[in-house]
């Protein structure tokens, strides 16, 4: 991704004229004809379905009618946006998201850094390579699968968690699933559950890169497992940190909304209700389209906005940045 | 660094005793990750009352196929099955016939106007139109209830986009030289020579877009309302969430193992993935790192 954002060198490198510099639009068309052909089928699907509902925006700025459509139906402005940011629902939907967010920062984003540099430490190749097996498969399962374990095992009658918690604390059977306190840490151990073995694997490639001369380099100078982990090992994921870091912000505000439709009942959504599961709500089962779709691009915008500040940030720190 | 007193790696108190921790922990992890997916297992294959009794069980004591033979015997269960088995079928092979032809071309650094595709391609993986202007452009093209849906908005994913075109670019430039030369156009040499030597990639990716096809449940979720066109993420979901009752009101026995049904459902949801799992991870982890190295 890097590289291809990245801008053109400023020195122009001495090289043979390229084609393109020569040849008119036309000409190019006929000689490439093949690979433009193959290229379209790609382009029309991108046109359609990534650029078609990026006009389809619009549509937050009007009182859209479906049976009028995005050109004939009445424009209110910035209506919805206003709607949005002095209605009841905001500050809910802006705190449970930011809330989740939060979480993902402090659990689920240290966690497979944690994990990989465990297994990093881990020297029985065979033991390393079972448990890496195991602990990758809940990545390739579905949200709904996640989910109905999730119901499975916590639900009242004869959930096994459930009931465990119930022997050690006692008291009144609790039905976590729906309780409005107990969304957020259940959404945590799901993702935490699903993701972070899958998450190692990108440490773990940055750590198999680390050159053995280093922990050699190391250890000649009386380093112990310690500090060869904090002089070497550290250092060496620390670019990858930065880089899953700024990703990782890009992707905050979209709280997965199959996870969180799946947990979000009507006895939770006090805690449950984030913008995405608020736009399904309100786009899909009630029709809102332009006020649904003004919240959607609300979101949109501000994660946009994070994605950039954090790689603007990275690089005050002194880090590269993903672009 | 000071160069006080070498610490024996493999000898000292402290390093064993942190071994010994670090791999039960791990262990542990490891543990908790299919702890879970055993035990679904086991229930699906027990009786009801061994279900409400036993607090945890990875093997039932009284073994039963009951659940199973319900299912099979149930039309919306085989129906939404086979659907779903047709979808993520015919879906791989679209979604990855239009990654790879839309990929090679962008492989190629000399063709005109190609930067400007693919900064078009990775604007979409930073903003979206969202889930509304998206519903709207599928229900405009009329594909509401249809099961072109489940596929056609997710035809091509960018970064597995983005991979394949690292992998064409990586591929041995003389060979394509020479069939050019022997008077292949460019469609020739991606059928003749590109293609032949891309079949690793090409398993990897139809499983890659297999997978998220069968795991998909916005889509139907947004665009199905059909009760007959439901996909099997949808059964699950109906008959684990929190108003379960509701949807096993509308089945069409009176009598069936209500919480076996649950644990047998997720069972087969889940049993293709597992299957292909080996050759997933192993094909799924250079994905990843391809894309992460070379992007």
């Amino acid at each position: 991704m890097a590289t291809d954002l990245a801008p053109p060198p400023v020195k122009a490198v001495p090289r043979k004229p390229r084609r393109r510099d020569r040849l008119s639009v036309g000409a190019a068309l006929l000689r490439y004809r093949w690979l433009y052909l193959m290229l379209l089928p790609g382009l029309v699907y991108f046109a359609i379905f990534k650029y078609l509902p990026m006009y389809g925006l619009t549509i937050a700025f009007q009182d859209f009618v479906p049976f009028l459509g995005y050109s004939g139906s009445e424009w209110v402005g910035l209506a919805h946006f206003q709607d949005l940011f002095t209605g009841p629902d905001f500050g809910r939907l802006l705190g449970n998201t930011l809330i989740l967010a939060l979480l993902m920062i402090v659990f689920a984003f240290p966690a497979p850094i944690i994990v990989a540099l465990m297994l990093n430490e881990l020297r029985f190749n065979v033991l390393k390579r079972s448990i890496q097996s195991l602990v990758y498969i809940p990545h390739f399962l579905s949200w709904t699968i996640v989910a109905s374990l999730t119901y499975l095992l916590f639900s009242v009658d004869f959930g096994v968690i459930a009931n465990w918690i119930h022997g050690f604390v006692g008291g009144a059977k609790v039905d976590y699933v729906a309780q409005a306190e107990w969304f957020r840490p259940i959404i945590v151990m799901q993702t935490l559950w699903k993701s972070t073995g899958w998450g190692t694997i990108i440490y773990l490639a940055a750590l198999a890169g680390v050159n053995a001369d280093q922990y050699e380099a190391a250890r000649m100078d009386g380093a112990g497992r310690w500090r060869q982990f904090w002089h070497v090992t550290l250092p060496a994921i620390r670019p990858t940190i930065v880089v899953m870091a700024i990703l990782t912000s890009g992707n905050l505000l979209d709280a997965s909304f199959e996870q969180l439709w799946l947990m979000t009942n009507s006895l939770n959504r006090s805690t449950a209700d984030v913008f995405d599961t608020f736009v399904y709500y309100v786009g899909i089962t009630q029709g809102g389209y332009s006020y649904a779709t003004a919240v959607g691009l609300f979101k949109g915008v501000a994660g946009v906005v994070l994605i950039f500040g954090c790689n603007w940030l990275a690089k005050r720190l002194g880090q590269r940045g993903l672009f | 660094m000071s160069a006080k007193k070498s610490v024996g790696h493999h000898t000292s108190v402290g390093s064993r005793v942190f071994d010994a921790l670090n791999i039960m922990l791990l262990v542990g992890l490891a543990l908790v990750t299919v702890l879970p997916l055993l035990y679904v297992l086991a229930g699906s294959f027990a009786t009801e009352s061994e279900i409400a009794s036993r607090p945890f069980f990875l093997w039932p004591e009284k073994f039963v196929t009951s659940t199973y033979e319900y299912i099979f015997a149930t039309d919306t269960f085989v129906r939404a099955l086979i659907t779903t088995i047709v979808v993520t079928a015919v879906g791989a092979v679209v979604q990855v016939i239009l990654t790879l032809t839309m990929a090679y071309p962008l492989a190629k650094r000399y063709l005109p106007g190609r930067t400007l595709v693919l900064n078009l391609v990775i604007f979409t993986l930073v903003f979206s139109g969202g889930m509304i202007p998206t519903y709207l452009v599928v229900r405009d093209l009329g594909l509401l209830n249809s099961y072109w849906a489940l596929i056609l908005p997710l035809a091509i994913n960018p970064f597995y986009l983005i991979i394949v075109k690292s992998f064409f670019q990586e591929l041995p430039q003389a060979l394509e030289e020479a069939a050019r030369i022997d008077g292949c156009n460019e469609m020739g040499v991606f059928f003749k020579i590109v293609l032949p030597l891309s079949k690793p990639i090409i398993a990897t990716f139809s499983l890659f877009y297999a997978v998220g096809i069968w795991n998909d449940y916005m889509s139907p979720l947004l665009y199905i309302d059909d009760n007959s066109k439901w996909t099997l993420q949808v059964i699950v979901r109906q008959l684990t969430s929190a108003n379960a009752e509701n949807a096993l009101a509308s089945l069409d026995s009176v009598f069936f193992p209500v919480e076996g049904l649950k644990f047998a459902v997720v069972v087969i949801a889940t049993l293709p993935i597992l299957f292909f799992y080996p050759f997933l991870q192993k094909h799924f982890a250079k994905g990843v790192l391809i894309g992460s190295v070379k992007e």
